[in-house]
Formats: C-alpha cells, sequence, structure tokens
C-alpha cells in the first residue's frame, strides 16, 4: 500500500501544481488544496503505514497494544490539515474578494499598471472622503 | 588617544543639542574641544620630536584580531595635529558661515564626527580599524557634501563621492585583508617592519593594486579625479577641511603609511609616481579653465596631492622629505584660501572671479590672510611653501628614473599653481573695484581668525623652519622612508639649479596669469578640459546608469506581476534543483510490496487518481467540488484504515467544511471558461508530471531506508505516566508539542479573523452600491 500512496501522493501533488499554474484564480485556490493533501499524505506515508493498532492506551494498561501505528506523524498532519484549512479559508475568500473588486478571476487581466491601481486608489479614496 | 578620539565622537552626536542651549556662542564652545586635542597631541610632541614612536591598544573583537590599537609617529603626529589644529578653526568658521542656517546643528555634528574620523585613520594601527575609520570619514563626508540636501547638484555630488571613494574603500578592504593575511599580523607597527616578506609574495602585486585603488579615490588621482570638484556643492567649511588637512589627504597619508612595507620596488615607483605626475600634468591645465574660486582651488588641492603622490612614489630620503613639507604647507595655505574664498562669497554674494575685483579696501583683513597662503602657495621666499618647492625641484632632479621627464612635469605644474595663486589671491582683491551681487565688507572675527592665523604661520615656518624641522618634518619623512633620517631646513641653499627653476616657475606663472582670461575661452583648452574632466566623470554616470537600468530591466524580467510565471520559476528551479541532486546522489529504490495490496486498497487509489485527474480536466464547478469530496473522503478512508482515527475525524471534518466553503464561494463566482492556449497547458503538464514523478520516486526512495522510531516510541511510553493521556496523538499535540500547538490556534484564529474582515468589507461596499442603484 506504501508504493500506492506514494502514487498518491505524487498524482496530488502534480494534479495542485498544474492547477496552481492556471490563469484563472479559483483554479489556483483548487490547486492549493490539493497541495495541501499531498503533503500531508507524504507525511503519514513517511511514517510507515501499520494496519494494526491506532495509538491509544485502554483502560488499565499504561502503553499501547504493540504494534501500533506511529502516532507522531498523524500528530503533525492534524496539524497540518488544520492549518491547510485555514489557508484555504482565506484564500478563497480573497479569491472571492478579488472577484468583487476587480470584476475579474483572470489573473493576467488583474495586473494593472502600478500607476493605474494607485490612481484609481486615489480616486476611490476621494470618494470615500465625499 | 582612545578618550581623545572618543571625546570628539560623543560630542558630536550631543552637538545638535548643544546648539539649542548655547545658539551663536555653539562654535566657540564647541571648537575647544578639538582644540584641546591639539593640546593634548602638543604634549606628546617632545616624545614624537625625540623619535619615539608610541602606542596604545584596546581589544575591539579579540576573536578576529580586531583591536583599537593606536600608533603616534611622525607621521600620524603630522596628520593629528593638521587634523585637531584646522579643525578648531573651521569650528569657528563654520558658526560664522552658517549663522543662522536651519541646520548648523546638524553641521557641527557632522564636522565633528567627520574629525574624530580622519584622527582615527591617522592613528590607528590595526588595519580592520584603520579601515573602518577610512569608511566612516566616506560615510560623514557624503552627510557633509550633500548638507545642503534640497540642491540636487549637491546630492548628485555627494553620492558621487561616495561611490567612487566607496569603492575604492572595497578595494582598499581586500588589500589590507591581503596584506595583513601575507604579513601575519594586523598591526600596521609590525607589518612596517616585515616589509620583505611582502615585497616578496606572490600576492604584492595584488596588494599593491588594490591599496592603491583605495588611495587613489580617496586622493583624487586621475581617473578618479572628477569627484573632488563635484565635492565643492559642500559649504566652504566643509571644502576648506576636506582639501586641506583631510579627506583627500587620506589617500596621500595612506602612502605614506605603506610605503615602509610596499615601496622600494620598481612597481610601486611606476605605478605612484607614475599616475601622480599624470594627474599633475591634467589637473595644472584643468585648474586654469574655470572662473569660480573654489573650482580653481579644487584643481590646486588636486595639483598638491598629484605632486605629493609623486613624491611618495620616487622612494628616496629627500623625495619623503619634500612630502612631509608639502603635506603641512598645503594644509597651511589651502585651509586659508578655502576660507577666503568663502568669505568672499558669504560678504560679495559671489564667488566668480570674473565678477570680483577690488576688495582690498572692504575686507582687508582677508586680503592680508589670501595675501600671505597664495605666496606661500605660490612658493615664494621666505613663506614656507618655497622650502617645499625647492626640496620638490631637488628631488625630481636626483629622481633615479625619468628625472628629466618628472622635474618639466613638476614645473609646469608649479606653474600652474603660481597663476592660480595669483588669481584666487589678487584677481578678487585688487583692480577696479567691481559691483557685487551684495554690499562687502569684512567677515565677522570667527570666519578671520582661521586664514590669518593659519597663513601666517606659513611665515613663520617659512622664515624660521628650525622651529618645526628636527621636532616635527624629520620624524615625519622618516616614517614615510621607514627609517630614521637627519637633516635640517633652510631657506636659502644657495644658487642652485632648483632656485634657477624657482625663478623661471615664477615669471612663467606671471606669464600665464596675464593670459589667463585669454587662454579658457580658446577652443582646444575646451577640448582638453572636456576629455579629462568630463571624460572620466562621463564613465563614472555611465556606470551609473548602466546599473540602475540593468536592475530595472531585471526587477521587470523577475517581478513581472504573473502570478503563475513567478510559481513557474519557483516550481521549475525545485524540479531542476532536486531533481538532479535526487538522481546524482540518491537513485531510484523501490521494495515491492504491491503483492499484498487488497482489492478495495486498489479500489480507494483508483477512486482518487481519477478524481484528481476530474479536478484537473472538467470545466464543471460542480464536478470540481465533487471530486475534490470524494480525494478527501477518501483520504480520510487511509487514515482510517492505517489506524489513525483522529486523523480521519479531523479531515471527514475539514472536509466537509472544505466542500460546503468551496461550494458557496464558488456559486458567487463566474463560471469556468476556457481560456488558455494548448502550448501552455502541455508545458505546465509535462512540469507538473515530472514534479508529481520526482515526489513518488523519493518517497518510495526514502520508504527503503531503515526507520527509526526512537520518537515515536518514547512518546507512546511517556503518554500515560507523564501526561495521563491514552490517546498519545491527542497528547502530542496538547502536551508534548502545546507551544506548537498554540501557533497553530493563533494562525487559524488569524485566519479566521482575515475571512472575517474580507467579508465584512464586502458588505459594506455592497451597502454603497446598493446606494448607487
Amino acid at each position: 500500500m506504501e508504493t500506492l500512496l506514494a502514487i498518491i501522493g505524487g498524482a496530488l501533488f502534480a494534479a495542485g501544481i498544474y492547477m496552481v499554474l492556471r490563469r484563472n484564480l479559483i483554479k489556483a485556490v483548487i490547486g492549493i488544496i490539493l497541495i495541501s493533501n499531498a503533503v500531508n499524505v507524504l507525511f503519514f506515508n513517511l511514517g510507515r503505514l501499520t494496519k494494526a493498532n491506532p495509538p491509544l492506551i485502554w483502560e488499565g494498561n499504561t502503553l499501547p497494544v504493540s504494534p501500533f501505528a506511529n502516532p507522531l506523524p498523524q500528530a503533525l498532519v492534524l496539524t497540518a490539515i488544520v492549518i491547510g484549512f485555514g489557508l484555504l479559508a482565506f484564500a478563497l475568500v480573497l479569491a472571492y474578494r478579488s472577484y468583487k473588486e476587480l470584476g475579474t478571476v483572470d489573473l493576467d487581466d488583474m495586473k494593472m499598471d502600478p500607476v493605474e491601481v494607485s490612481a484609481e486608489m486615489r480616486a476611490e479614496e476621494e470618494q470615500v472622503n465625499q | 588617544m582612545l578618550i581623545a578620539l572618543l571625546s570628539i565622537f560623543i560630542v558630536g552626536l550631543i552637538a545638535p543639542g548643544l546648539y539649542s542651549v548655547l545658539r551663536e556662542k555653539t562654535g566657540w564652545v564647541l571648537a575647544i574641544l578639538p582644540f584641546s586635542v591639539f593640546i593634548y597631541f602638543l604634549t606628546l610632541f617632545p616624545a614624537i620630536a625625540d623619535g619615539e614612536v608610541i602606542t596604545q591598544s584596546t581589544d575591539w573583537v579579540p576573536l578576529f584580531d580586531v583591536t583599537l590599537s593606536f600608533y603616534l609617529d611622525g607621521l600620524s603626529m603630522l596628520f593629528a595635529l593638521l587634523v585637531t589644529g584646522i579643525g578648531t578653526f573651521i569650528v569657528l568658521y563654520g558658526s560664522g558661515y552658517l549663522a543662522g542656517h536651519e541646520y548648523i546643528g546638524r553641521f557641527f555634528c557632522t564636522i565633528l564626527l567627520f574629525m574624530g574620523s580622519m584622527l582615527g585613520v591617522v592613528l590607528a594601527d590595526n588595519l580592520i580599524t584603520l579601515f573602518v575609520f577610512w569608511e566612516l570619514t566616506s560615510f560623514t563626508s557624503y552627510l557633509l557634501i550633500g548638507f545642503s540636501h534640497d540642491s540636487a547638484e549637491s546630492r548628485n555630488s555627494a553620492l558621487q563621492a561616495l561611490l567612487v571613494t566607496g569603492i575604492g574603500g572595497l578595494a582598499l578592504l581586500a588589500g589590507l585583508i591581503l596584506m595583513g593575511y601575507t604579513a601575519g599580523t594586523f598591526e600596521m607597527s609590525e607589518i612596517l617592519n616585515s616589509g620583505d616578506v611582502l615585497r616578496e609574495s606572490p600576492l604584492y602585486l595584488g596588494i599593491l593594486i588594490l591599496i592603491l585603488a583605495g588611495a587613489f579615490t580617496k586622493s583624487a588621482q586621475f581617473p578618479f579625479h572628477f569627484w573632488l570638484p563635484g565635492a565643492m556643492a559642500a559649504p566652504t567649511p566643509v571644502s576648506a577641511y576636506l582639501h586641506s588637512a583631510t579627506m583627500v589627504k587620506a589617500g596621500v597619508y595612506l602612502l605614506a603609511r605603506v610605503h615602509p612595507a610596499m615601496g622600494d620596488t620598481d612597481l610601486w615607483f611606476y605605478l605612484v609616481t607614475g599616475f601622480g605626475a599624470a594627474t599633475l600634468l591634467i589637473s595644472a591645465w584643468l585648474a586654469l579653465c574655470y572662473t569660480d574660486m573654489k573650482q580653481i582651488l579644487a584643481y590646486t588641492t588636486v595639483m598638491v596631492l598629484a605632486t605629493l603622490t609623486m613624491l611618495i612614489g620616487m622612494g628616496f630620503p629627500l623625495a619623503h622629505q619634500a612630502a612631509a613639507v608639502y603635506i603641512l604647507g598645503h594644509a597651511l595655505y589651502k585651509a586659508s584660501l578655502f576660507m577666503v574664498a568663502g568669505a568672499i562669497d558669504h560678504e560679495a554674494g559671489t564667488r566668480d572671479i570674473a565678477k570680483l575685483g577690488g576688495l582690498r579696501s572692504l575686507m582687508p583683513i582677508s586680503a592680508v590672510a589670501a595675501a600671505l597662503a597664495a605666496l606661500s602657495m605660490a612658493g615664494i621666499a621666505p613663506f614656507f611653501g618655497f622650502i617645499g618647492k625647492e626640496l620638490l625641484y631637488e628631488a625630481a632632479l636626483e629622481a633615479p628614473m625619468w628625472s628629466t621627464l618628472l622635474i618639466s612635469i613638476a614645473v609646469l605644474g608649479n606653474i600652474a599653481v603660481v597663476a592660480a595663486a595669483g588669481i584666487v589671491a589678487i584677481k578678487p582683491f585688487y583692480g577696479p573695484k567691481v559691483e557685487t551681487p551684495k554690499h562687502a565688507h569684512e567677515a565677522p572675527l570667527s570666519m578671520w581668525i582661521g586664514p590669518i592665523t593659519l597663513a601666517s604661520l606659513g611665515v613663520v615656518f617659512g622664515s624660521l623652519p628650525f622651529l618645526i624641522d628636527s621636532s616635527l618634518i624629520v620624524p615625519t619623512a622618516s616614517a614615510i622612508y621607514g627609517e630614521t633620517l637627519d637633516f635640517y631646513l633652510s631657506l636659502w641653499h644657495g644658487i642652485n639649479l632648483p632656485l634657477i627653476l624657482s625663478v623661471v616657475t615664477l615669471l612663467g606663472g606671471i606669464a600665464v596669469y596675464k593670459i589667463w582670461t585669454g587662454l579658457q575661452s580658446s577652443t582646444p583648452a575646451g577640448l582638453y578640459s572636456t576629455t579629462f574632466h568630463d571624460g572620466p566623470k562621463g564613465g563614472y554616470q555611465f556606470l551609473v546608469d548602466g546599473m540602475l537600468s540593468t536592475a530595472g530591466w531585471q526587477t521587470r524580467v523577475l517581478q513581472n506581476g504573473m502570478l503563475r510565471y513567478y510559481v513557474l520559476t519557483i516550481v521549475v528551479t525545485m524540479a531542476v534543483a532536486i531533481g538532479y541532486t535526487f538522481m546524482s546522489r540518491a537513485g531510484f529504490a523501490w521494495n515491492n510490496e504491491l503483492g499484498s495490496v487488497e482489492l478495495y486498497e486498489w479500489t480507494l487509489f483508483a477512486t482518487i487518481i481519477a478524481s484528481a485527474l476530474i479536478a484537473v480536466m472538467v470545466r464543471s464547478r460542480l464536478a470540481i467540488i465533487v471530486a475534490l469530496g470524494v480525494i478527501g473522503f477518501g483520504l480520510a478512508l487511509i487514515y482510517l484504515m492505517y489506524g489513525a482515527p483522529d486523523l480521519a475525524m479531523t479531515q471527514v471534518l475539514v472536509e466537509t467544511l472544505t466542500v460546503i466553503l468551496v461550494a458557496l464561494v464558488l456559486v458567487h463566482m463566474p463560471p469556468l471558461k476556457k481560456s488558455e492556449a494548448a502550448g501552455s497547458k502541455f508545458r505546465d503538464a509535462v512540469i507538473a508530471l515530472t514534479l508529481g514523478g520526482i515526489f513518488t520516486a523519493m518517497t518510495l526512495t526514502a520508504m527503503t531506508l531503515p526507520f527509526d522510531l526512537f520518537i515515536s516510541e518514547q512518546f507512546a511510553e511517556w503518554s500515560y505516566p507523564a501526561a495521563h493521556g491514552r490517546n498519545i496523538v491527542n497528547v502530542i499535540l496538547v502536551d508534548f508539542r502545546a507551544l506548537d500547538t498554540m501557533g497553530e490556534v493563533v494562525v487559524v484564529a488569524v485566519a479566521g479573523l482575515a475571512v472575517y474582515a474580507l467579508v465584512k468589507m464586502n458588505k459594506k461596499q455592497s451597502k454603497n452600491g446598493g446606494a448607487e442603484s
């Protein structure tokens, strides 16, 4: 199964990279989701797979029943999943805001001349002041 | 010595504060400081006159052999006295010249810091200390030259001076470090005794060129001479100080200082004397191409520096004797002349020679000071300049090589000096009175006390040379030469060739002065000045512009504002760097355990891969959301199968939220359109698959390596006894790695706040939008 999981990781990573390289902002965000999944799988896999027992200590024992799954990568991946979710939520809302502000999800169209941008910002400021 | 030095820096830093208390008296109060340091050096005078050398040392960075060590011999003493003595008058003069100026406090601060740095350069024994002070003079002179920071010319000149001397400084640093390693010590006092090691070292040529680059840039030798006249944008007290006793003399000081260790070779003679002679010839002409008093004086400074370089290059006692006399003589008259030029500018409103004349009756003291200084500069008996010039001629005549050429250049140069002396001292004060922009009157006491004192010293030392010859000039010349010399100075050497040459010089100078106005407008003169002034300056400008445009081009290419090209750059670099290292160092390895894979595992695998493909290929937003969900829940199943219930639980929760969130947001976004060329899709697919391949290959290879479970087992063992937790993963998160988890919580909280802010901002906006519609 390690082999299959390694291929899954590579496939998700490749899919993620491909999506991040797209012009569409939404696709880039989806790419980020795929990449973080790929990295989680990598960590989990490198900690070696154990089908037997989860790393839990039963009532009355002080040690888990051997053989048990490696708890360390699990802790790391757990952290990564949650952080990845925070990143995703932020990226999604940011993409949404950019679309609302700029009226496009095309990264090339979003690129404006810095002079233009500052002129627009000034105009907006004036509007707010009025 | 350390205390004397530090006191200047400390007082310099508090000078602006002092000014707000003492107001116009600040100059007089602050002048006490350099004056008392001057007195301090005078107390050490007898010892130095006896040929002693005083060293003091304090550890600074002992780890790297950097000590704050100081070395006082004749050469350092001469410079220390000049720096502090003239510095005293400069502070006074500055208080008069800039009286009422908005930034006068800043002026006092920087000029004192500059003085301290210069003093540090001439006293430093450790090479690194020397370099630090050397750079400090570059830096503080940048501030001083750019003092009138609201003028573009002033800023450009300051930057030019900083860049030229700064680049030279870098060369010097390299030279000093090589020198230190070759000689095996970083103390100048010890290096002076290991000249043979240096001269025989294969690195000698490199060290010499690097150190000369530092000295020549600082001392404005051709082709770096253009920054010094540019530095005239500084207020006059600064120019006077920079030119007479400090900054530009630092290069000469360095040459003189390292001569015993580095000199005495043919290469030294050719390079140092050669550059000196060339600069002398070029600047002699350039000096006569201007009508601005300060520009003329600036080029005469370049001439003197060139003469000194030439003399130090010659490398025999008489030349060094002449150099020692020249340093003192020049400092005295040049400081006076600059201060007088500044006084004229200040009182009459212009310093253009063509617009000045007949000021003698209006500014009598300045006129006297200018006359005394100019006579010394022109080298007329009984002024100190005369002794210097006679020695220069004698030295040039005795030069081991090229003596005829050198004496011709020396005479030509001095003819220009005589003419320049006449231009700056006679023209403004004598002849018919010319209407000046301001009604001229005598400058205040603080502005004439300096020039008159220094100019008078020129007469005193000239007529009574025994006052200083054995006590100051002999130790200085000995320090330059590297061995104790014994000689005395006198005005009258009998009627000999140097005297005849002096007369020729004088007559030639007067003749040039007479025809000067016609000379400057002639065409060859214009061409000449274009070639030798604008040429190097244009080269400098070209380099600066080239650097800026290269930087601009590079920024436009690298920072093109296209997100996916940034990602592409990173990703390709990663693929190449990791892929190459992996294949060349490790190579692919694989434990084939596919035989033990169950059917349901194959199914899961196929589902996830297919979903990834769908997520990439389809354009329907709903299909993408579903594919993402399948991938997430598929992974959760894998976590569950392999003993990670916590992970599975988290993954399910997060995946659910993700799908809901993505669906919510995508509803408000436009549908995905086909927008990209097949070519770029293919390129990206190749890159992505390559990276994915490397990813898989490295994972598989890593799995073949032995695995160390030590940490995991420790955690499992401690979990219950130490943390009273039965879920080991939880214990790791909240106990063993609690700080990590806290950081994570903070990150998620911040992300949550940011999301909230972005959404809320949106509401406000839409309200506005609603009001508009």
